[in-house]
C-alpha cells in the first residue's frame, strides 16, 4: 500500500472511526472534543493528497479521460459488480479539502455551542458520518461505490434537522430525507442501466460513453441528471431546500449549504457528463434553460423574502444555478467554472449560514423586519456579513466572482441564440444577487437598531472569530488568486472535455 | 414396478425436524416443564438447521425417484432453505419467553406446533413435485392457523385465527385446483418434467386452459405471500396473533411461499406464462402495501402492510419474465438468485424488526399504536437502536446495509433483464416506503410525552438476545453481501 493509498483510507477511516469514539465517550464535552479532533486529523490526512506523482504533464493519447494521482482499487461485492474504488485527482481534491475545512469547522462551533434539542455528542457523531459519506462520494471511482456513498449521508442529515433544528425542524426534515432519497433511487436505477450495458461500474473506464449506445446514454443521463438536479438543486426540484436550510442549525446548515450540495453537481460532472456524454450533449440546452431559470427564480424570490436564512437559502438556488450553467456549457472554461463556483459558494454560504446563526441566536429573532441597525450595536458582526454579502453577490476580486462571470462567458462563447440570450439572462440574474444582498444588508445593517438589535453586545466570541476566519481568509485568497483551484483543475478537465463528443 | 430405495441421508434435516416434534409432545407429557419444553425444541431446531447445513454441504442427493426425476430433492438451495426455516424457528422460540411465561398459551403445545411447521419448512425447500410442494407448505400453515388462535381469552385472537383458516384454505384449494387441471394437461406432476414438457410441447403451452392452470397455481401461493390482491388477511392476522407468532407469520410463513413460488416458476411453468402475471402481481403488491402502511397507527399493522409491499420487491424480479430480454437463461438466473436473495435479507431484517418490538413492549403485549413506541429508544438505547436498524434496513438506506443490498440486488436483476419500468416503480415505491419507516424509527427517538409511557419492557432477555444476533448477523451480511448473494445464486 503506498502512502496515497493510505491517505485515501484514513481520509473515511479516522472520520469514521472518530464517529464510533465519539458515541463511546460517556461525558459529553470530551466527546465533542474527541469529535473534533478526528476532524482535524481528517483535514491533515486530507491535505497531503495533492502531494506525489499527478503524472498529468505526461499524458498520451488513448490513456483514460480520468487520471487520479492516487486511487485504491479492491473487490466487496463481486456479484452487484461494487468494488472499493477510490481516488482523488483535481476535480475531487479541492472538494474533499473544502469538506474536511468545514467539517472541523462545524466540530468546532459545536464545542463552544451546541444547539437545543438534543445533546452535543450525538451532533458530532452525526456531522463526522455525514462527512464520512460526502467524502466518499466525492473519491468513489465506482459508480456503485459512489451510489452508496451518496445514500449515506441522507438519514444522519435527517437526523440533525430533525434533532436539533428549529420550530418546524420535523416537517422539513421529512421532505428533506423523502426529495433526497427520490433522488438517489433515480441514481441507482441510472447507475445499473449503465452498469447492465457496459458490464463495468469502474468510473475512469467509463468515462467517455465507453461504447454505450445512444438510446441507454440519453436514458441514463435523464435519470442521473434527474438524480443530481434533486441534490444540487436544480429548479423546478429545489423546494426542499429553502426549508432544510431554513430548520437546520446552524452547523447543519452550513454543511448543507457548503459541501452536501456539491455532491449533486460534482456528480453531474463526474458522473452523469462522464459516462452519458452523448446524453449530456443532447439535454444540455435543457440544463441550461432550467439553469438560468433557477438563478432568476432564486433572485426574484429572494428580492420578497423576509426572513434571513431563507433568504440565504434561495440564495442558494440562484448561485447552483451559475454552476449548472458551467456545467451545460460543457465547455473547458464552463465546467471550471462551475467548479470554482462550487468551492467559492461553499465557502461563502458556509460563512453566512455562521453568521446567520450566530445574528439569529443573538437576537432571537431572524425577521429582516424586527432586524436593523447592526452595525450601531456590532460592528464587527455587522461588517463581516457585509462581508460575506458582498463576496457572495460576485464582487471582482472576491471569491464569487470567478464562477459566476465565467459561467456568463463560457454561455456566450459557446454562440448561438439560445446560449448567448442564456448568458445575458444570467448576467441579468447576477444584477438582481447584487440587488437582494445589498436590500439584505440596508435592512439588517443600517438605520435605527430595532429593539431586538438594540440588546446586542458588540463582542464576538473567539470561538465564532476561529471559525469564521479560515472562510473569510479562503475567500479572499481564492478570489485573489483563482489560479488555487482553477490551477489543479485544469489538467483533468481538459482531459474531460476531449472525450465529449 | 422396482421398489424405491430410499436415500435416508437425503431425508435427515427431515428427520430430524419431526423427531424434534415428537420429542417436544414427549418431554411436555413426561416432565410438564415449559422451560425444558421449549429448550428441548430449540435444541432439536439447531440440529436441524445443522443437519441441513452439513446435508446441503455435500452436494444434490434426490430421493423418492421416477427414473431421473424425484419428489424430493435436498441440494443447495433446500439446505439453504431448511437452515433457514430452522433457525427461524429457534428465533421465535426465542422471542416467545414472555408469552409462554404469561401462561396464556400451553407451553408444551406451542412449541409442538412450531416444530411441526419447522418440518413443513424443511420438507418444502426439497420439495420436487407438486404434491409434495403443496402438502409441505400446508405442513407448514396448518399449525399456524391454532398458534393465531392459541390465546386464551383474546378475542381477537380467535377472529385472526378463523380469517386466516377461511382465506388459506381457500388459497389451497385454488392452488389444488391449479395443479390438477395442470396435471390434466401434461399428465405429469414432477416440476423438472413439466418444464421440460411445456418447453417441447407448444401445442399444450398454447392451450387456454394450460394459462388458466399456471395462472390459478400461481395465485394459490400468491395468497401465502400476501400478495395484493390476496393480501387483505395479513394485517387482520397479524396484529390479532401473539408478538412471536405474528413474528413467524411475516418471516418462516412467508418465506414458504415465496419458496414454493419460486419452485413453479423456476423449473415447472413457461416463464412467457407466469412472467406477466407476477409483474402485475409485484406492482400491485408493493403499490398497495407501501401506500396503506403510510395510514396505519398500530405498529404491528404497519409492519404488517410494509411487509406485503416487501412481498412485491420479492416477486419484482420474476416480472422480469415478462420480457423476452428476462427470459435468456443468464437474466433468468439472476432474477431467482435475487428473488431467493431479497427474501433471505428482508426475513432477516424483518425478524430483527419484530424482535425488536417484542423486546420494546410490556410482557406478553401486543404491539400496541406506535405512540407506545415514543422514546422507546431513550429509555433503551440498545434496543432500541436494534430496532431502528432494522426500520431502516427495510426501508433499504445506510447504516441498514444488508436492506440497501437487497434493493440493489433488485433493481440490478430487473436491469440485467431489461426491465427497466419495474424497476423504476421499485424506485419510486422504495421513496413511499421510507415515509412510514421513517415515522415509526422517528418515534422511537421522540422525546416522551406524559407519564405512564415509562412501562418497562417485559419480554426478557429471550427477545433482547434474538434481537442482538439478527442485528449482528444484520451488519456482518450488510458489510459482506456476498455471503448471501454466493449462497442464493448455487
Amino acid at each position: 500500500m503506498t502512502f496515497g493509498q493510505f491517505l485515501l483510507v484514513a481520509v473515511l477511516a479516522v472520520p469514521g472511526l472518530g464517529a464510533v469514539a465519539v458515541a463511546g465517550v460517556p461525558a459529553d464535552r470530551a466527546a465533542r472534543l474527541v469529535g473534533t479532533v478526528a476532524a482535524g486529523l481528517t483535514l491533515l490526512a486530507a491535505l497531503p493528497l495533492a502531494a506525489g506523482d499527478r503524472g498529468w504533464f505526461a499524458w498520451s493519447a488513448g490513456a483514460p479521460a480520468v487520471r487520479p494521482w492516487h486511487q485504491l482499487d479492491v473487490p466487496w461485492v463481486p456479484a452487484l459488480d461494487l468494488r472499493f474504488h477510490l481516488g482523488v485527482d483535481g476535480i475531487s481534491y479541492p472538494l474533499v479539502v473544502l469538506t474536511a475545512l468545514l467539517t472541523l469547522l462545524c466540530c468546532g462551533y459545536t464545542l463552544w455551542r451546541v444547539p437545543a434539542g438534543g445533546s452535543g455528542r450525538a451532533l458530532v457523531a452525526l456531522l463526522l458520518v455525514v462527512e464520512v459519506g460526502i467524502l466518499g462520494t466525492f473519491l468513489a471511482l465506482d459508480l456503485v461505490l459512489f451510489f452508496l456513498f451518496f445514500e449515506v449521508v441522507l438519514l444522519p442529515m435527517y437526523a440533525v434537522i430533525a434533532g436539533w433544528g428549529g420550530e418546524d425542524r420535523r416537517r422539513a426534515a421529512r421532505k428533506f430525507a423523502l426529495y433526497t432519497l427520490f433522488g438517489s433511487v433515480l441514481l441507482l436505477v441510472g447507475v445499473y442501466v449503465v452498469v447492465a450495458a457496459a458490464g463495468t461500474a469502474d468510473i475512469v473506464a467509463l468515462t467517455g460513453g465507453a461504447g454505450l449506445s445512444r438510446g441507454t446514454q440519453l436514458f441514463a443521463f435523464t435519470l442521473l441528471a434527474l438524480a443530481f438536479a434533486v441534490k444540487s438543486p436544480l429548479w423546478p426540484l429545489h423546494s426542499w431546500l429553502p426549508d432544510a436550510h431554513t430548520q437546520a442549525p446552524t452547523v447543519g446548515s452550513v454543511v448543507l449549504a457548503g459541501v452536501l450540495l456539491k455532491m449533486g453537481t460534482y456528480g453531474l460532472i463526474r458522473v452523469a457528463v462522464g459516462v452519458a456524454p452523448e446524453g449530456a450533449r443532447w439535454a444540455a440546452p435543457v440544463l441550461g434553460v432550467l439553469a438560468v431559470a433557477a438563478i432568476l427564480v432564486g433572485a426574484l424570490v429572494c428580492l420578497a423574502q423576509t426572513e434571513l436564512k431563507r433568504l440565504i437559502a434561495y440564495s442558494s438556488v440562484g448561485h447552483m444555478g451559475f454552476v449548472l450553467l458551467g456545467v451545460a456549457t460543457l465547455t473547458s472554461t464552463g465546467i471550471r467554472a462551475a467548479l470554482i463556483g462550487n468551492i467559492a459558494h461553499g465557502v461563502i454560504t458556509g460563512l453566512l449560514f455562521f453568521l446567520a446563526g450566530a445574528i439569529k441566536d443573538r437576537a432571537h429573532t431572524g425577521a429582516l423586519g424586527e432586524l436593523s441597525g447592526l452595525r450601531e450595536t456590532a460592528p464587527r458582526l455587522a461588517g463581516l456579513l457585509g462581508f460575506a454579502a458582498v463576496a457572495s453577490l460576485g464582487l471582482p476580486g472576491l471569491a464569487g466572482f470567478w464562477g459566476e462571470a465565467f459561467a456568463v462567458i463560457a454561455a456566450i462563447e459557446v454562440g448561438g441564440p439560445l446560449w448567448t440570450t442564456l448568458g445575458v439572462l444570467a448576467a441579468v440574474g447576477g444584477a438582481l444577487t447584487a440587488a437582494y444582498f445589498l436590500r439584505l444588508l440596508r435592512q439588517v445593517t443600517h438605520g435605527r437598531p430595532s429593539p431586538a438589535v438594540g440588546r446586542l453586545a458588540p463582542t464576538l466570541a473567539g470561538a465564532e472569530l476561529t471559525a469564521w476566519a479560515p472562510l473569510v481568509l479562503l475567500a479572499l485568497a481564492i478570489g485573489l488568486a483563482p489560479a488555487l483551484v482553477l490551477g489543479i483543475a485544469e489538467a483533468p478537465v481538459d482531459a474531460l472535455v476531449e472525450v465529449l463528443p | 414396478m422396482s421398489v424405491q430405495s430410499v436415500d435416508h441421508v437425503a431425508l435427515l434435516p427431515a428427520y430430524l425436524a419431526a423427531a424434534t416434534a415428537v420429542l417436544v409432545l414427549v418431554t411436555d407429557l413426561m416432565l410438564a416443564r415449559p422451560g425444558l419444553t421449549r429448550a428441548v425444541a430449540g435444541l432439536g431446531a439447531l440440529a436441524t438447521a445443522a443437519g441441513a447445513a452439513l446435508v446441503g454441504a455435500g452436494g444434490e442427493r434426490g430421493t423418492f425417484c421416477v427414473e431421473a426425476d424425484c419428489s424430493y430433492v435436498f441440494g443447495g438451495r433446500a439446505a439453504l432453505v431448511g437452515a433457514l426455516f430452522a433457525l427461524l424457528t429457534l428465533a421465535v422460540l426465542g422471542l416467545s419467553g414472555g408469552h409462554l411465561r404469561a401462561g396464556r398459551a400451553p407451553a408444551g403445545e406451542y412449541c409442538f406446533l412450531l416444530a411441526c411447521a419447522m418440518t413443513g419448512g424443511v420438507v418444502l425447500g426439497a420439495a420436487g413435485d407438486l404434491i409434495t410442494l403443496i402438502v409441505a407448505l400446508e405442513t407448514l400453515t396448518l399449525p399456524l392457523y391454532v398458534l393465531v388462535g392459541l390465546r386464551r381469552g383474546s378475542l381477537a385472537s380467535a377472529e385472526a385465527a378463523i380469517t386466516f383458516f377461511v382465506v388459506s384454505v381457500v388459497a389451497t384449494t385454488v392452488s389444488l385446483l391449479g395443479a390438477a387441471l395442470l396435471y390434466a394437461v401434461t399428465g405429469e406432476l414432477h416440476l423438472g418434467r413439466l418444464g421440460t414438457l411445456l418447453a417441447e410441447r407448444p401445442d399444450l403451452h398454447d392451450l387456454p386452459l394450460t394459462a388458466a392452470a399456471a395462472t390459478l397455481l400461481l395465485l394459490g401461493l400468491a395468497f401465502k405471500v400476501a400478495a395484493v390482491p390476496f393480501h387483505a388477511w395479513a394485517p387482520a392476522t397479524y396484529d390479532g396473533a401473539p408478538l412471536p407468532v405474528a413474528a413467524y407469520l411475516s418471516t418462516a410463513s412467508k418465506l414458504g411461499g415465496v419458496v414454493a413460488l419460486l419452485a413453479v416458476v423456476t423449473a415447472a411453468l413457461p416463464a412467457d406464462l407466469t412472467g406477466p402475471v407476477l409483474a402485475l402481481l409485484a406492482v400491485l403488491t408493493m403499490t398497495v402495501g407501501n401506500l396503506v402502511a403510510l395510514r396505519q397507527r398500530r405498529t404491528v399493522r404497519l409492519l404488517a402492510w410494509s411487509s406485503v409491499a416487501q412481498a412485491g420487491y420479492i416477486l419484482a424480479p420474476l416480472g422480469a419474465l415478462a420480457l423476452t430480454a428476462g427470459r435468456t437463461g443468464e437474466a433468468r438466473a439472476g432474477a431467482y438468485a435475487a428473488a431467493l436473495a431479497y427474501a433471505v435479507l428482508f426475513v432477516l431484517l424483518e425478524l430483527a424488526a419484530f424482535a425488536g418490538v417484542t423486546a420494546l413492549r410490556p410482557a406478553d403485549a401486543d404491539g400496541g399504536t406506535l405512540d407506545d413506541l415514543r422514546g422507546a429508544a431513550r429509555r433503551h438505547p440498545w434496543l432500541g437502536a436494534g430496532l431502528g436498524l432494522a426500520l431502516i434496513g427495510l426501508a433499504g438506506l445506510p447504516p441498514g446495509l444488508a436492506g440497501l443490498f437487497a434493493k440493489v440486488t433488485v433493481v440490478r436483476s430487473l436491469l440485467d433483464g431489461g426491465a427497466g419500468w419495474l424497476a423504476l416503480v421499485v424506485a419510486v415505491n422504495a421513496v413511499i416506503g421510507l415515509a412510514y419507516y421513517l415515522r415509526l424509527t422517528a418515534r422511537l427517538y421522540a422525546p416522551p410525552v406524559g407519564a405512564g409511557a415509562a412501562s418497562a419492557p417485559g419480554a426478557g432477555r429471550g427477545a433482547a438476545a434474538v434481537l442482538v444476533v439478527a442485528s449482528v448477523v444484520a451488519v456482518v451480511v450488510g458489510f459482506a453481501p456476498q455471503l448471501v448473494l454466493d449462497l442464493t445464486a448455487r
